[in-house]
């Protein structure tokens, strides 16, 4: 069976792959594209680790098929630092220590990012809601909660 | 894997053309977050896959000139409750289609997708019910239209006809003193699957329910439409023993499972206690309308 050709952006910029029909997002995404950052933690939509945003919204690359990515754009954890210039929730999470073995932060992160895009000024229950698909085996969530109310204070401020 | 195609037609007819010639070895794509669960665990292994998110009619929300909505099947959770009056005529259906997953699984499943899974106790589905909703089906033979609830047959199964795609789902326009609300039991606050759930519309004239409808999921093979609930309220001012009542017709409506989320028992007074609480929710919201 011939493969399939899709054109798409990612993180801002054009990108084209061949995939076959039945390939997932995150297959390509860390396979052929390089891009590792999305996790794969369970394929099957319950732990969050493979987030990634889909036309802006936040979706499980897991549980979406390579070729939907036909004229959609991605944004994915590698495009969230600007260069060198981590985001500020990245920055806050290294300070606050929120990660341990970090296979979920990718996931985290790009999540609560689109939360605070959406509500600059959660309470600690939006946060946690939010969240609920975001598992996290090493951290028991406090220091995740705790980090995303710290930046979304900050960026408030600095806004 | 053996061969598979993924085709994404922009047009219900050669979406509906594509499924009737592959003859039952195509699934419909909609989020996939039912779909591609199962061809991963091997429970389905479809030839064709046929995403029907860029037909337009499958993906818009649109106001009816009765003053009603029509959701297209594959609207996401997401794109709904972005919507800036839907929550307000519907926030018992918006709550319930909320309810699916986490925010992720919310940006992809869709009410269509909950309703064909066939799952008794698909989230939506009795909201659905409750609101009146009726769904638009079309197959090789046409167009038709049946109510929510005649809609499944069992678990996992459909009333479907072979080729048929689930179009649309239209809600009626909402008197005045309308609203509803859906609660769901689950043994814990977020991502697990209903024991129970409890749809519930009504519609309120100085205190007196004039209009009812109560849909109840997870308690049977498939979701239910309770008419001896809603004509326990119908005439009411949601009085005790109307409400008891109510309940009483609720719990002799269950034929429910025992499993590990819940015994017969259980699910059964479950479905009572819920079904007291979905009505003040309803009650309270059209109240305010
Ligand atoms: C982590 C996770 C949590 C979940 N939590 C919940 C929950 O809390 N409550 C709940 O009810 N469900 C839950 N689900 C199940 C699932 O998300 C829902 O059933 C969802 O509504 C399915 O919608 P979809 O658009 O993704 O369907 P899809 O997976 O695209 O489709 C589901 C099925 O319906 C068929 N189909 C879809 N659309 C049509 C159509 N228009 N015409 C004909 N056939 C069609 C497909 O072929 C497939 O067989 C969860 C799933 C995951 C992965
Ligand atoms: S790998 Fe996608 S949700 Fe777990
Ligand atoms: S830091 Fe290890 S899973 Fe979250």
């Amino acid at each position: 069976m011939a493969k399939m050709h899709v054109a798409t952006t990612i993180n801002g910029e054009p990108e084209e792959f061949l995939c076959e029909p039945h390939d997932s997002m995150l297959d390509l995404l860390r396979g052929a594209l390089g891009l590792t950052g999305a996790k794969e933690g369970c394929g099957t939509g319950d732990c969050g680790a493979c987030s990634i945003m889909l036309d802006g919204r936040l979706v499980c690359s897991c549980l979406m098929l390579a070729p939907e990515a036909e004229g959609r754009k991605i944004d994915t954890i590698e495009g969230m630092a600007q260069g060198e210039t981590l985001h500020p929730l990245q920055q806050k999470f290294l300070e606050m220590a929120a990660l341990q073995c970090g296979i979920c932060t990718p996931g985290v992160l790009m999540a609560s990012r689109a939360l605070l895009e959406r509500n600059p000024d959660p309470t600690e229950t939006e946060v946690r809601f939010w969240l609920a698909g975001n598992l996290c085996r090493c951290t028991g969530y406090d220091k995740i909660v705790r980090a995303v109310l710290e930046t979304a204070a900050e960026m408030r401020g600095a806004a | 894997m053996t061969e598979i195609r993924y085709i994404a037609p922009s047009s219900l007819e050669e979406a509906i053309g594509a499924y009737a010639a592959a003859a039952g070895a195509a699934r419909i794509l909609a989020g996939g977050t039912d779909l591609l669960v199962q061809m991963r665990a091997g429970v389905v292994s479809p030839g064709t896959i046929i995403d029907i998110k860029k037909i337009a009619e499958a993906t818009g929300i649109e106001e009816t000139p009765e003053g009603g909505f029509r959701l297209g099947a594959a609207v996401s959770g997401a794109a709904l409750a972005e919507h800036p009056r839907f929550g307000q005529a519907w926030p018992g259906v918006l709550e319930a289609v909320n309810l699916i997953g986490s925010t992720q699984v919310q940006g992809r499943a869709s009410p269509g997708g909950n309703l064909c899974n066939g799952s008794p106790a698909g989230d939506s589905v009795p909201a659905m019910v409750a609101a009146g909703a009726v769904v638009t089906l079309q197959g090789p033979n046409g167009r038709r239209t049946m109510p929510v609830e005649a809609f499944p047959a069992g678990p996992g199964r459909t009333n479907l006809a072979p080729g048929e795609i689930l179009v649309s789902f239209t809600l009626p326009p909402r008197p005045k003193g309308s609203s509803d609300a859906y609660l769901r039991m689950i043994p814990r606050t977020e991502m697990d699957i209903a024991v129970v759930g409890v749809g519930v519309n009504l519609t309120l004239e100085n205190g007196t329910v004039t209009a009812a409808r109560v849909g109840l999921g997870a308690v049977a093979p498939t979701v239910l439409l309770v008419e001896a609930a809603a004509k326990a309220l119908i005439g009411s001012k949601l009085e005790e023993a109307a409400l008891e009542a109510a309940a009483e017709a609720c719990r002799a409506a269950c034929k429910p499972i025992d499993d590990k989320r819940g015994t017969i028992v259980y699910r059964t007074k479950v479905a009572g206690v819920l079904l007291k609480r979905t009505v003040a929710i309803a009650a309270e919201r059209a109240g305010r309308n």
